[in-house]
């Protein structure tokens, strides 16, 4: 079953890359994700970890060189955060839409101005869009265990995108927690031997072929289509994959999404990241209280848990999203996902905004969403813009 | 004895909070219990006050917003109490303990419990020095265990060796155990 240590989010990523016998590792440094690509180089050094290290001279070259790395069927990883991710950005794309399998992990965090080095989801978010799967991990086991997975994912023959694990900045990156590590032996078994998969096209020397050349909109749009196939299967594949994990580790992930106390509840929140075990603290003390209540952790957000997410609320009264990022000129992102997924269903779906910037969210900020919740089914007004949370009003005074 | 231990860590960038903090769960750790080592949540300068905290429970914290209102506070440099009130948030008979020489008496707390251990001079004695200053981490876990109860010794020291092999493991676990049975409390 393996064993368990003290580790922080970052060293719980190296360890799972590591577990994964990773081939090739392009890094660039960045605030709070540094100590992952610092902990992969002492395992490279100290021949833990048998991999080709490539120091690169921005975050931009280190998912380039991820790309020429799958492209020759090696197993791929980098890592980064906000700035390093936008400055990435061209080439997030690039691998997304080239269908090259890889793992990323994203340390979730501010984008400037003003400075910041906290949490929050608008760096990842902004890259929703481009055929990546997008993981949130609410704790350090989580962060291993997706870390692994991934790359299970990323390189199914139905799959073959790339693959985002993102763990908040500080909240898990840089908190040690116990974290259960799997036996070597058991994840050389989950996962296939490194190298091995059958790209469909292959970057070779001794055939010569070219990828990403010009296409004429009459051949762009099955591109595309090819892409949304892939994430259909995702669904399939990342429940699959969890299910396997499960009787390696005894820990199933079984569903994109993960409900709390949620079957008989009348109102549900949904969050993602480190703030759901929170979520669940409140959703203790609120059902003690006497409100029927269920909170839900979106464990992808790409694929989307449409059916998941439309079972789990489809008999509710209300439903509050707590959004961690913003689109400003529209409200919180997830928040949009949501209430476009569940518009036929007729229920209202309240907005939150909270933890912009790293702002600390408490178990009675849930508490107090919560609350307001069903203070708009009892009063019986609809829908309202949506809600910051821990706001400064006074500021604007 | 609280189901779940909040701990708050006050010293100077170099004297290693966030260190004591991880040390302190691997200690509940090792005894079957689960904690969270956390950080402050910024960039941190060498000499500057600088802050960690620690929650230990017998079973599995879920929850990881910021520590409020802690239920010890080690505060590792006495002098840190010019520039801050090491006290906020502490609950009501809460735990304030301090590296110093002085007696607890000599520590105006109303409301608070005070215990003092002499982390400095534990340190250099043991000739335990961390870039130029006298490492006082390991004592001060060694502290925390003994007025709380929240650890034992015997896993202190064990986690102390696992972290530095041979005598400087040695010379850190022997902080400790000074520090458990020196600290006095008020």
């Amino acid at each position: 079953m393996g064993v368990s240590k003290v580790l922080t989010g970052n060293y719980a990523v190296a360890n799972a890359v590591k577990l994964a016998k990773v081939q090739v590792v392009a890094a660039y440094p960045i605030t709070p994700q540094t100590t992952i690509v610092e902990k992969i180089a002492q395992f490279v050094e100290n021949g833990e970890l048998n991999a080709k290290y490539i120091r690169v001279e921005s975050e931009h070259s280190a998912m380039a060189a991820c790309i020429g790395a799958s492209a020759t069927g090696a197993r791929a990883f980098t890592a980064t955060s906000s700035h390093g991710l936008m400055y990435m950005s061209e080439v997030v794309w690039w691998a997304g839409l080239g269908k090259f399998p890889m793992v990323m992990a994203v340390v979730t965090r501010a984008l400037a101005p003003p400075w910041s080095i906290w949490s929050e989801h608008n760096d990842v978010l902004a890259h929703r869009d481009c055929g990546w799967i997008i993981f949130f991990a609410e704790d350090n086991q989580e962060v291993l265990d997706l870390t692994i997975q991934s790359f299970r994912i990323s390189e199914d023959e139905k799959v073959l995108q790339p693959v985002m694990v993102t763990l908040d900045a500080f909240i898990l990156s840089h908190t040690a927690t116990p974290v259960s590590i799997p036996n070597q032996s058991d994840v050389d078994g989950y996962l296939p031997p490194p190298g091995s998969r059958r790209l469909p096209f292959i970057l070779d020397p001794a055939n010569p072929l070219t990828h990403g050349n010009l296409a004429y909109p009459r051949n762009f749009m099955e591109f595309r289509y090819e892409i949304e196939r892939s994430m259909g299967n995702a669904r399939r594949i990342i429940v699959e994959a969890g299910r396997e994990y499960g009787k390696i580790t005894g820990r199933y992930y079984d569903s994109l999404i993960e409900p709390y106390r949620c079957s008989d509840a009348d109102a549900v929140l949904i969050c993602m990241g480190s703030s759901a075990g929170d979520a669940k603290d409140a959703v203790d003390i609120l059902r003690d209280e006497g409100y029927n209540i269920g909170a839900v952790k979106l464990r992808t957000i790409r694929p989307f848990p449409y059916e998941e997410l439309r079972d789990i609320c489809r008999n509710k009264r209300i439903i509050g999203v707590v959004d961690r990022d913003y689109s400003f000129g529209f409200g919180g992102i997830m928040h949009g996902e949501i209430k476009s997924a569940l518009s036929d269903l007729h229920i209202p779906v309240q907005g939150f905004i909270a933890g912009l910037g790293g702002r600390d969210i408490r178990v009675e900020d849930f508490i107090q969403m919560g609350r307001k919740l069903y203070h708009i089914i009892e009063s019986g007004v609809g829908e309202f813009p949506p809600i910051w949370i821990n706001l400064r009003r006074e500021v604007f005074r | 004895m609280p189901d779940l231990w909040e701990v708050r860590f006050h010293g100077r960038g170099g004297q290693g909070v966030v260190t004591a903090s991880r040390i302190l769960v691997e200690s509940a750790f090792l005894e079957g219990k689960w904690g969270q080592s956390i950080p402050m949540f910024g960039a941190e300068r060498r000499g500057a006050p600088v802050s960690a905290f620690a929650r230990i429970s017998s079973s599995e914290i879920r929850r990881h917003s910021q520590i409020y209102n802690p239920d010890v506070v080690a505060v590792f440099d006495p002098k840190i109490l010019k520039v801050l009130d090491v006290s906020e948030g502490l609950k009501k008979n809460g735990l304030l303990i301090f590296n110093s020489v002085k007696g607890p008496e000599e520590f105006d707390f109303r409301g608070f419990r005070v215990a003092v251990v002499d982390a400095s001079g534990i340190a250099i004695k043991l000739g335990l020095y961390f870039a130029g200053f006298p490492a006082v981490n390991t004592a001060m876990v060694g502290a925390i265990a003994k007025v709380t109860g929240m650890v034992s010794l015997n896993s202190v020291m064990n986690s102390i060796k696992a972290n530095w092999s041979g005598r400087i493991g040695e010379l850190n676990a022997e902080a400790a155990r000074i520090a458990y049975n020196s600290i006095k409390v008020g």
